[in-house]
């Protein structure tokens, strides 16, 4: 049985920073570059809205699922969103099935933050009776193919599913709650999208595949919204970044992101 | 819907009656726990929270164990009556979360390569939670890691900046963080210009996001220098008492 542990050979790590002095990265983009981004909406007729996203050779998918509750307590007059991603082996052999790790519920939570402080759904309209019935919004994310920066794969894929899912409308007659066939877009009111950076030594590049996360020192990912207002922000990894190099990181990434979010499908409701 | 609770008055003054760039009250306290390898405690506002250090000492399980350097374990825990609605007592998703985010806060001032082969564990306990524990959690922390001989490049110090009623607050308290329009976490190794944990949740413009990182530099200064005189403290009392033998 062989083990898989999450290290790369110091000569890749050489090469690596190698070509970084240089400007260079080993698939041949430039510090700033993102990958190619294409995504695929409507992909499940089961659910309610999806998305394929692949991200160079990292794939995620995203499906949406409508579930009728009761609203939490703290919050009667609006409707709930609730994120789950999961790593599962399919998409690399470091990844188990079990109960989920670190690695899944950060993913989970910070897509979750960027979708949730931009606003982009707009929760209070999804109340179907005050205080006693509203929309649950699930959304679900599966990796598929890990290639690095599961993160922004995951959250253009949850985005671009919540942009595009339908919920079904409803008629109430007394204390009946009828769901009907018709169905209407969710009520959108933003868009969210992430970039992720990471720090190699002293170099920081946009969007790394799986080699560099491995290179790399510390990851910073920051969440936008349509007007460029920072709605998220979450660093990981074991090294650290300067005060100036988050700052400036905050303006490299709005303006990667004000290119991506041009890829973003239209929302339905628009 | 989330009423408008009104968290600035017209004097300036936050819903506790301090200023925007005023601390809460804050008091560390090293070596309160005695199994520990090293603790420390601290209350900043409400939070009172337990911090307790074990190790270097050998891993278990044993696969775990990294033949460079020592591995680095934190549990961040909430008591069930921390908060007002008891919480379960299963670790939530939150709860990962931070343990994940403070030790990758606190791994960047840790001399690991120095213990091969063994596992520090951080234990932390909330005890009485007000908004701002995992800030308040990595200060303790790095008091306990210090108060336990681990080798270190700099103490960890955090706090959160937040926008309440559109302007930029320090060290936010239950209310502000729950009613305001953004919270950021930040942690540094003051001395080095370091940042090792920054999270945000909320808007800001990049220039509020400058402001915040500001703010939170200026009060990470302050509570740098508390942690600094709580470790002092003990380590004089103990040369006292070591001059009496």
């Amino acid at each position: 049985m062989s083990r898989i542990e999450h290290v790369i050979p110091l000569i890749k790590q050489k090469t690596i920073r190698a070509l970084l002095e240089k400007g260079e990265r080993l698939d041949g983009r430039k510090p700033m570059d993102f990958r190619d981004v294409e995504i695929n909406v409507g992909v499940i007729d089961s659910a309610e809205g999806s998305a394929i996203v692949n991200l160079g050779n990292t794939m995620v998918i995203a499906g949406v699922k409508l579930g009728m509750a009761s609203p939490f307590p703290d919050s009667p007059n609006s409707g709930a969103l609730i994120v789950n991603a999961e790593l599962i082996p399919l998409a690399s052999p470091l990844f188990e099935y079990g109960p989920p790790k670190e690695e899944d519920i950060e993913i989970s939570r910070v897509v979750d933050r960027g979708i949730r402080s931009s606003k982009l759904i707009d929760l209070e309209k999804l109340v179907i009776v005050t205080g006693r019935k509203v929309w649950f919004v699930y959304v679900d994310l599966y990796a598929l193919n890990h290639d690095g920066n599961l993160l922004d794969a995951c959250m253009l894929a949850a985005v671009s599913a919540l942009l595009t899912a339908r919920k079904p409308k409803t008629r109430i007659e007394g204390d009946h709650i009828e769901i009907l066939d018709e169905k209407e877009p969710i009520p959108i009111g933003n868009t969210a999208i992430s970039i992720t950076f990471a720090k190699i030594g002293e170099y920081v590049v946009v969007d790394p595949t799986y080699e560099e996360e491995l290179a790399m020192d510390a990851r910073l990912t920051i969440c936008y919204d349509k007007e460029g207002r920072i709605v998220a922000i979450q660093k990981g990894g074991s090294g650290y970044f300067t005060s100036e190099e988050v700052i400036d990181l905050g303006k490299k990434g709005l303006e990667i992101s004000r290119k991506l979010i041009s890829k973003l499908p239209t929302p339905l409701s628009e | 819907m989330k009423s408008k609770l009104k968290l600035i008055d017209e004097s300036g003054r936050r819903i506790d009656g301090r200023l925007l760039d005023e601390l809460r009250p804050l008091r560390f306290e090293v070596g309160i726990l005695k199994n520990a390898d090293g603790s420390a405690y601290i209350e900043q506002g409400g939070n009172k929270i337990a911090v307790a250090v074990y190790g270097p000492r050998e891993v278990h399980p044993r696969h775990q164990a990294r033949p460079d350097r020592a591995l680095l374990r934190t549990k961040y825990r909430m008591a069930t009556f921390s908060v007002k609605d008891r919480k379960s007592p299963t670790p939530g998703r939150r709860e990962i979360e931070i343990s994940k985010v403070i030790r990758e806060a606190l791994e960047p001032a840790l001399l690991l390569e120095k213990f091969p082969r063994t596992a520090i564990d951080v234990f932390i306990e909330v005890l009485q939670a007000d908004g701002g524990t995992r800030c308040a959690s990595i200060s303790a922390a790095a008091l306990a890691l210090a108060d336990a001989g681990i080798p270190m490049r700099d103490l960890v110090t955090a706090v959160a900046v937040g926008k309440v009623d559109g302007r930029i607050v320090l060290d936010l308290n239950h209310l502000e963080d729950q009613y305001g329009e953004g919270d950021m976490p930040v942690a540094m190794m003051p001395s080095l210009n370091a940042i090792t944990l920054l999270q945000c949740d909320g808007t800001f413009t990049l220039e509020e996001f400058k402001e915040a990182l500001e703010l939170a530099k200026k009060g990470i200064g302050v509570i740098y220098e508390k942690q600094r005189e709580a470790l002092r403290s003990k380590y004089l009392d103990a040369l006292k008492t070591y001059r009496v033998i």
